[in-house]
């Protein structure tokens, strides 16, 4: 089939065009769309079994779709080997050859290809240099540590001198400080080479330090494709305002009013005003909503800077050092609160609380979008 | 240095420790009923193992004469390896009077490249059904499988026709040739689930170095791949080397292996029965397999622990 790509960006990296992948009966990606610009970093954010890992490696070439394309910097490499797609690929178990040293592991794809061996020495002293693995050369994967190994693993992709960096779940394996520790790495790594990369996780942490933008998915669908900021802050649905942010925001079941001609939102015999609300679509009055408020989008005691103040009383207190996290009882139903961690309440005591509604979430309750 | 104030500090806490009651590891007696069962029933079927051999070697030792007063458990009082020279150079079977030597060297001739091929072939099979699936790999592998329990004997008639028709029967190569066919279903089985085990990133890894499938098999596959090379070479070295059955059917008396030669030999009707000669040729017959189990005994059980047996 001959494709028309005239309407596409000069800057897009990778281009998806109605990928469709099914193991048998079981559809793992539907009618898939993305396209990723040059020098982005974009994130595949999921829990697992979303189709995320599965859509990383149709891009690699490791799994063929059975619908649509893929487009590499404008070239149709639905069809091409993996080797000729000029990606590179970090996987979470390392998947160092076990029984080469660490330099053999670097040059292998090199080695395979035929490439001079002054050139190889060249590009994997220089990768070793980037990466700051020089003294682990002749040493096997076997003694290395965890980091060490990944960083190794990155090496290899980046001694091919590829065009895309595909990274699955590569700190997953890790302990949480050297999972801190790389991550930085690897955006360091991202700014001084500017690569197009793209980063499958199900940590939201990760997701949100490391993207440019960031791909929700859910059964093989993208939910929100957008930069980490407005993910957070402007979910398009319920299930991405559930999954983003920990503790996650705060769910409230009701439904939309009017009184004294504003729009409230009503649960049970509490109201909260809607003003400074920047909806996307009409507030009907009657319309059964959700109401999602962040822990840290509600002020308490002497924070509330006017407005609406509501009392709840508090259930549970969790210190954590820097900030607090109070669990409330209010309207009948649980909320999260955000507080500094100098700031500590006894289970029982009453406090008061005033919302940043402009700050607020309101999903419709049935299609569970975003109002 | 001067020790005492630590002395002084150790002793009390030490007496305080014994009164607050067990602590540490517990004593256990070194003659307990659980060791006397343990060891003796070891003991015991290590003795009911090592009987027959000790008898055999014994025997075998022995001059006729002593054979004949009847003690077949008593060492040699006079040690002769004349039985030994004997059944491996001047045994007679048929019109043949070379001994097993023959026989040695024909099992030779036969395992050496049966082993290899059937190797080299069910390995490359594994590894295609383990890292490359492609379509009907499930059927093929199954089909392979069922291979494995068909009855030898149900193949013989059907096989000599074969051998006979491609002009190779009776040769050492028809016989090779069947020895590589009936070792496929259980190696290729064997290798398949070995690589299986290994990481799939691996595989996945290398394809993205450009690797292609003989590149992969010999860069990465087969050097994490001794363990399971080794129990392959066992089970076929062994089972190639005790073969009877097809020895005797797909050869002529002349490429006669060394099982079916030991046959002739102890059961050959004529003169007295010389058990020490039968003795000698049946250890003689034995050696190769128990060699081979002294050498690679370690590396065995790594390989079976290493996923061989995993289903």
């Amino acid at each position: 089939m001959i494709h028309d790509n005239t309407s596409f960006r000069t800057d897009t990296s990778v281009s998806i065009r109605d990928l469709s992948l099914s193991f048998g009966a079981v559809t793992v990606l539907e009618n898939l769309n993305l396209d990723i610009h040059d020098g982005e970093f974009l994130v595949l954010l999921g829990s697992s079994g979303c189709g995320k890992s599965t859509l990383l490696n149709c891009i690699a070439g490791l799994l063929e779709p059975t619908e649509g394309q893929i487009f590499i910097k404008d070239r149709n490499v639905t069809w091409e080997e993996p080797k000729d797609r000029g990606i590179g690929m970090v996987f979470q178990s390392y998947a160092l050859y076990p029984q080469m040293t660490v330099e053999k592991n670097l040059s292998f794809g090199l080695r395979v290809a035929g490439v001079p061996r002054e050139e190889i020495d060249k590009r994997v002293a220089r990768t070793a240099g980037i990466l700051q693995i020089e003294p682990l050369l002749k040493r096997k994967p076997a003694e290395l540590s965890g980091g060490q190994r990944q960083r190794v693993a990155i090496g290899r992709a980046l001694v091919r001198d590829v065009d895309v960096f595909l990274f699955d779940e590569p700190l997953s394996n890790l302990d949480a400080k050297l999972r801190a520790e790389l991550r930085v790495e690897i955006k360091r790594l991202h700014q001084a080479l500017k690569n197009t990369m793209i980063y499958v996780t199900h940590d939201q942490i990760e997701a949100l330090t490391l993207a440019d933008r960031i791909a929700i998915m859910k059964s093989g669908v993208i939910q929100q494709l957008d930069d980490p900021i407005t993910i957070y802050n402007r979910p398009n649905n319920l299930f991405v305002a559930g999954f983003i942010g920990s503790p996650s925001m705060n769910f409230l079941s009701g439904e939309l009013a009017e009184e004294g001609g504003r729009i409230v939102f009503k649960t049970g015999e509490t109201r909260f005003s809607l003003d400074g609300y920047g909806h996307a679509q009409p507030l009907t009055p009657g319309r059964k909503v959700i109401l999602g408020l962040r822990p840290e989008h509600i002020k308490v005691d002497h924070d509330v800077a006017g407005g609406e103040v509501h009392e709840a009383v508090v259930d549970i207190e969790e210190p954590m050092g820097a900030d607090n996290l109070l669990w409330l009882k209010y309207a009948g139903q649980t909320m999260s609160v955000r507080i500094g961690g100098e700031r500590r309440y006894k289970p029982g005591s009453t406090v008061k609380l005033g919302c940043d509604m402009t700050m607020a979430s309101v999903f419709d309750a049935e299609t569970e979008e975003r109002l | 240095m001067d020790k005492s104030p630590i002395l002084t500090v150790v002793q009390p806490a030490a007496v305080d420790r014994l009164r607050a009651g067990p602590q540490g590891k517990r004593p256990r007696p070194a003659i307990s009923g659980r060791n006397v069962m343990l060891y003796g029933a070891l003991g015991l079927a290590a003795l009911y193992y090592l009987l027959p051999l000790y008898v055999m070697v014994v025997t075998s030792l022995k001059g006729m004469p002593e054979i004949r007063l009847g003690n077949i458990f008593s060492p040699p009082m006079e040690i002769t390896f004349e039985p030994w020279v004997k059944a491996w150079a001047e045994a007679c079977t048929g019109l043949n009077c070379d001994g097993l030597s023959r026989g040695f060297w024909n099992s030779v001739k036969i395992m050496v490249p049966s082993v290899i091929l059937s190797i080299a072939i069910a390995s490359v099979n594994g590894y295609a059904l383990a890292n490359w699936r492609f379509k009907g790999a499930d059927l093929f592998f199954t089909i392979l499988i069922v291979g494995a329990f068909i009855p030898y004997q149900v193949m013989i008639y059907p096989l000599v026709i074969v051998l006979r028709e491609l002009g190779i029967y009776g040769t050492l190569s028809g016989l090779i040739l069947v020895h590589s066919i009936f070792g496929m279903p259980i190696l290729t089985l064997l290798f398949r689930n070995y690589f299986v085990s290994l990481p799939e990133e691996l595989f996945k890894a290398a394809r993205i170095d450009g690797a292609g499938f003989w590149q992969i098999y010999f860069r990465i596959m087969l050097p994490m791949s001794l363990p399971i090379f080794v129990v392959a070479m066992i089970l076929q070295v062994t089972g190639i080397w005790n073969d009877f059955l097809f020895g005797v059917v797909f050869t002529r008396p002349e490429n006669y292996p060394m099982t079916v030669q030991l046959n002739n030999i102890v059961n050959s009707v004529q003169g007295v029965k010389e058990y020490n000669v039968n003795m000698a040729a049946t250890l003689l017959s034995g050696a190769v397999p128990l060699i081979v189990y002294f050498v690679s005994g370690r590396l065995f059980v790594r390989g079976i622990a290493a996923g061989a047996v995993k289903g």
